[in-house]
């Protein structure tokens, strides 16, 4: 699989799940195992594209596929918008649920880039922080909604705003297998 | 926010980002099982699948034989060790691994140590364990009937499931206070058992050097140094010999203030081995087996007079303690806190008393952000005083507001002996009402009873006792509550503070740089905060209880103190001035009278390591360690209101509003205090309305994962509405109080009293939590679910 856009081959128990891999296989300890039932989210990575709980996805089934995790979320010393907004407006608190909150996030900001209140809190509604409320998430998932916006602004002046947020359909795709 | 406008200090309170959040984002943050070593052997614990029932045999000869198990450990095995019972902070025992009997299902019976994570959990399964089932004892209520199946014959003379009695107040007075009274209103009331599931579950690698002698343990731990000492007691390995290190933790919420099994098993299992042990529990594991919260069942009465005059107030209760009793609370109190359960009115009298019992359930007790046990005292007397104004006709805001104690009684000793220290108590209601609107909701409420609908107005008034505490008082397992801090002024200036608590969540590494900052007149980018590792920072009893700010904060303002007069020497011998010629202004000493003569911190701790001829009293540099026993706790308090629509026909019920406004003393980082009071709010909300740990008859936990024991989401939570007041603590150095717990301990009984509001018209008195659909819509059929125990 290819994982941050690094490819690896390894052969793998058939239980091996995709979170023991990246965390024990691969040394990605940014991604967490707080559940084991889907419930929690703290392990939640991109595979192709959408977010999954990787406590129930095999590793096996991640073969030939992309995963993406919190550490490939800042570039070049340049946190992610969205890693701003966390710091920015106390998006976290113990910093456990942090990583898969921030991918969701991320995941909700490329689909719909200017979220209501609503779908942000939809988005995230599979997931559990136990310290913050959700308020200061939501607010963080919102600064970097305007930053980005605002970001398009000035790149591309004159080019309009960016397209009406969509309806339902908000929350991520993959609960995981 | 007095001392923050304060010129003669560095300016730097305020909301301030956190330091912490650099390696949090980028998910480099190091969690217990982020922790590798060399060599690293895994720890799983086989754990029992019954409630209560004798041990007759344990045959671990296949799971030795598994080829990847390099261990196995039993009870017999740590029996032999004289390891197989350790102390609980409760001057009880609880059994490490099972010996005799099991009594609650998930209790630890064996522990075996593998070369990976998977295969450890497998050789579980070929342990073969032979038990004989027993009776059990669920129902905290038949825990001392006499029939009832004794739980712990271990302890020697125990003929019953007996744990304690203790009251408190003047049963005497309170006695005539009720019989003067005009109206008395009584109400039973269970606080159900909650468990703080923080979201990372417990864990710990052990490594024993075997050639130094060396433990270190890294473990989820909220109490670093108080674990090595207990490791010292328990294991007699030499306290100099042993090191804890409580890294980043995924929450705490006093989960991970005891002592657990599986920490002793990882240090057994490294020394058996000669190789590092790691052992993390999964989800099921914390939930059925660590501490958990609350279940009291209690029985209040109040008593007044017909014009609304509260005049005293009575409780009962029965505190369910599980298998074994390990509530985590100073030593001399066995019912924690609870009897500051006057709350926040001016009573002439009161009493409580409180019997603990065990039960075939998981121990625990006091955990969740209850200020040890706070939470339930808050409940009882915020149910009452709505219970009260239901019965005299009374708007409930109206009648606290009639009964607050005033700005001009403080310091007030109450009825049970807690001495508040400040407050303003109207202030806090009336800045919550006007938040709230609260007028235009009681009249939209009406218009709504006039159509069907069914909303509810809840409110509450919390007063805590924060910040454990004066040693006179206060221990856990004999050593006294105070924190030690040690601060070091590098020759350039740069400032290393060594705390003895350490963070959770809580931001100490911003927080307490603010701190010394602010004295100093540094900023907090310049001071380096150290904690959670025994070797590096002094003694202390760890965060919990909200002891953080009343306790190591103050320490961290004290020594920052005597660093700023031993400055003071120094810079009068730059200045060729005398010590007392000099004041502290903006940031720096300066000649008193001539403000252009003067030195900041970082110019003075560059002479004191030079050559220049230092006074008498300066040894040379300008380091300083103090230990800060608190005088008395800190009293935060708050007013609280929830606004809430209940569906009658499904009992759902959607929380609308939330207003909490919090009065914690001066705020050092007012964007941390207000995360903390977030995050408590959505625990109170979770509590209130959904979370519950819950059993069946034969003991089976039936909350034992994140399917069972539900958790509130973005979607329950709404967007809290904040407010403050601050009336500074008059014996905290800078006037802080503790915030951590508050919104824990202030928000459930708003939730329900709010329901109970919504509902009153359908003649609903009273309901218990969880509040879930289910639970709403039976009390409403006149049959209230236990939240305790399942029938059948």
């Amino acid at each position: 699989m290819t994982v941050n856009g690094v490819s690896h081959t390894r052969d793998v128990e058939a239980r091996l799940l995709l979170i023991h891999f990246l965390r024990d296989d691969l040394g990605l300890t940014g991604s967490h195992w707080g559940c084991d039932t889907s419930n929690c989210g703290a392990c939640v990575v991109w595979l192709d594209e959408t977010p999954v709980k990787s406590c129930t996805v095999l590793a096996a089934m991640a073969d030939g596929r992309r995963v993406r995790t919190v550490e490939d979320l800042a570039h070049g010393g340049r946190l992610d918008p969205v890693q701003q907004g966390f710091a920015e407006c106390h998006g976290l608190q113990c910093g456990f649920c942090t990583p898969g909150m921030m991918m969701t996030a991320r995941w909700l900001l490329d689909h719909h880039p200017d979220p209501s209140t609503e779908q942000i809190r939809e988005a995230l509604s599979g997931q559990l922080c136990r310290c913050t409320g959700y308020e200061n998430i939501v607010r963080s998932v919102r600064w970097a909604s305007e930053y980005e916006a605002s970001e398009r602004g000035t790149g591309r002046r004159g080019a309009g705003q960016p397209g009406p947020a969509a309806g339902a359909g908000a929350r991520p795709a993959g609960e995981g297998g | 926010m007095s001392a923050a406008a304060d010129p003669a200090h560095g300016g730097a309170y305020g909301p301030v980002r956190r330091k912490e959040d650099a390696r949090f984002l980028r998910g480099q943050g190091t969690f217990v099982d982020d922790i590798r070593r060399p060599g690293m052997l895994h720890g799983a614990i086989l754990r029992s699948p019954l409630a209560h029932a004798r041990i007759l045999s344990v045959d671990t000869a296949a799971a030795l034989a598994h080829p990847r198990v390099r261990a196995v450990i039993t009870g017999e095995m740590l029996q032999q060790r004289k390891l197989a019972w350790m102390p609980t902070l409760s001057h009880d025992v609880q059994a490490v691994l099972a010996t005799d009997k099991v009594r609650f299902q998930g209790q630890e019976v064996a522990f075996v140590v593998a070369e990976d994570r998977y295969s450890a959990r497998d050789a579980l399964e070929l342990i073969g364990v032979e038990y004989e089932p027993l009776p059990v004892v669920v129902d905290a209520t038949r825990a001392l009937d006499p029939a009832a199946p004794v739980i712990r014959d271990d302890v020697a003379g125990q003929r019953d499931n007996h744990i304690f009695d203790w009251s408190a107040g003047d049963r005497a007075a309170t006695d005539a206070a009720f019989a003067a009274a005009d109206v008395v209103v009584t109400q039973d009331m269970l606080y159900p058992r909650s468990h703080p599931a923080p979201l990372e579950t417990c864990g710990a690698v052990a490594e024993m050097d075997p050639v130094t002698g060396k433990l270190t343990v890294w473990a989820t731990t909220q109490a670093p140094h108080a674990h090595r000492t207990l490791y010292a007691l328990v294991a007699g390995l030499p306290e100099h010999k042993i090191r804890i290190v409580s890294p980043d933790i995924g929450g705490g919420f006093g989960n991970k203030v005891p002592m657990y099994p599986g920490y002793l098993c990882a240090v057994v299992g490294s020394i058996m081995t000669g190789q590092p042990v790691k052992w993390v529990e999964d989800r099921s594991e914390n939930l059925m087996s660590t501490a958990f919260a609350r279940d009291y069942h209690m029985h209040g009465e109040i008593a007044a007079t017909r014009d609304g005059r509260i005049l005293a107030l009575r409780a009962r209760v029965l505190a369910d303690h599980g298998a074994f009793n390990g509530s985590a609370q100073p030593s001399k109190y066995p019912a924690g806190f609870f009897h500051i359960f006057t709350g926040s009115y001016d009573l002439q009298a009161a009493y409580c008393e409180v019997t603990g019992v065990y039960t075939n359930k998981a121990p625990g007790g006091v955990a969740y952000s209850c200020s040890f046990r706070i939470a339930e005292g808050v409940y009882l007397v915020e149910r009452m005083v709505d219970l009260l104004a239901a019965e005299l006709g009374q708007d409930p805001a109206d009648l606290r507001m009639a009964n607050l104690l005033r700005p001009e009684q403080f310091p007030y000793t109450c009825p049970t002996g807690w001495e508040y220290d400040s407050g303003d108590y109207p202030r806090a209601l009336h800045v919550a009402m006007d938040l709230a609107g609260y007028p235009e909701l009681r009249r939209e409420q009406a218009e709504k009873r006039a159509r069907g609908e069914y909303m509810g107005i809840g409110l509450s008034f919390f007063t805590e006792g924060v910040g454990a505490g004066p040693r006179k008082d206060m221990d856990i397992l004999g050593l006294g509550m105070a924190d030690g801090a040690d601060l070091r002024i590098y020759p350039t200036g740069a400032a290393v503070l060594s705390i003895s608590c350490q963070t959770q969540g809580q931001g100490h590494e911003t927080t307490f740089a603010q701190i010394v900052a602010h004295e100093l007149g540094l900023s907090p980018d310049d001071v380096e905060v150290v904690h959670g590792d025994t070797d590096r920072t002094p003694f202390g009893l760890g965060t919990y209880g909200s002891r953080s700010t009343p306790v190591s904060g103050a320490a961290a303002v004290v020594v920052a103190r005597k660093v700023r007069e031993r400055a003071r020497v120094v810079a009068a011998a730059m200045l060729e001035a005398a010590p007392e010629d000099l004041e502290w202004a903006r940031g720096r000493w300066q000649v008193r009278g001539d403000p252009e003569q003067g030195r900041t911190i970082a110019e003075i701790a560059m002479a004191a390591h030079s050559s220049l001829e230092l006074p008498d009293g300066v040894e040379g540099h300008l380091d300083a360690e103090t230990v800060y026993n608190p005088p008395n706790l800190t009293y935060p308090y708050g007013a609280y209101i929830c606004v809430v629509d209940v569906d009658p026909g499904t009992g759902a019920v959607a929380l609308r509003r939330f207003i909490a406004v919090d009065d914690c003393g001066v705020r050092i980082n007012p964007m941390i205090v207000e995360g903390q009071v977030h995050g408590g709010l959505a625990d109170g909300v979770g509590m209130a309305l959904m979370q519950v740990i819950t059993y069946d008859q034969d003991g089976n936990c039936l909350g034992g994962s994140f399917m069972d024991y539900l958790l509130p989401t973005s979607l329950e939570c709404p967007s809290w509405e904040l407010g403050e007041t601050v009336t500074p603590c008059p014996h905290h150095p800078i006037g802080a109080k503790g915030v951590g717990e508050s919104a824990t301990v202030g928000s459930p009984v708003a939730v329900v009293n709010a329901v109970v509001d919504a509902l009153r018209p359908l003649g609903l008195r009273h309901a218990d939590m969880p509040l879930t659909p289910a639970n709403v819509w039976s009390a409403l059929q006149g049959r209230p679910v236990r939240a305790d125990v399942v029938s059948g």
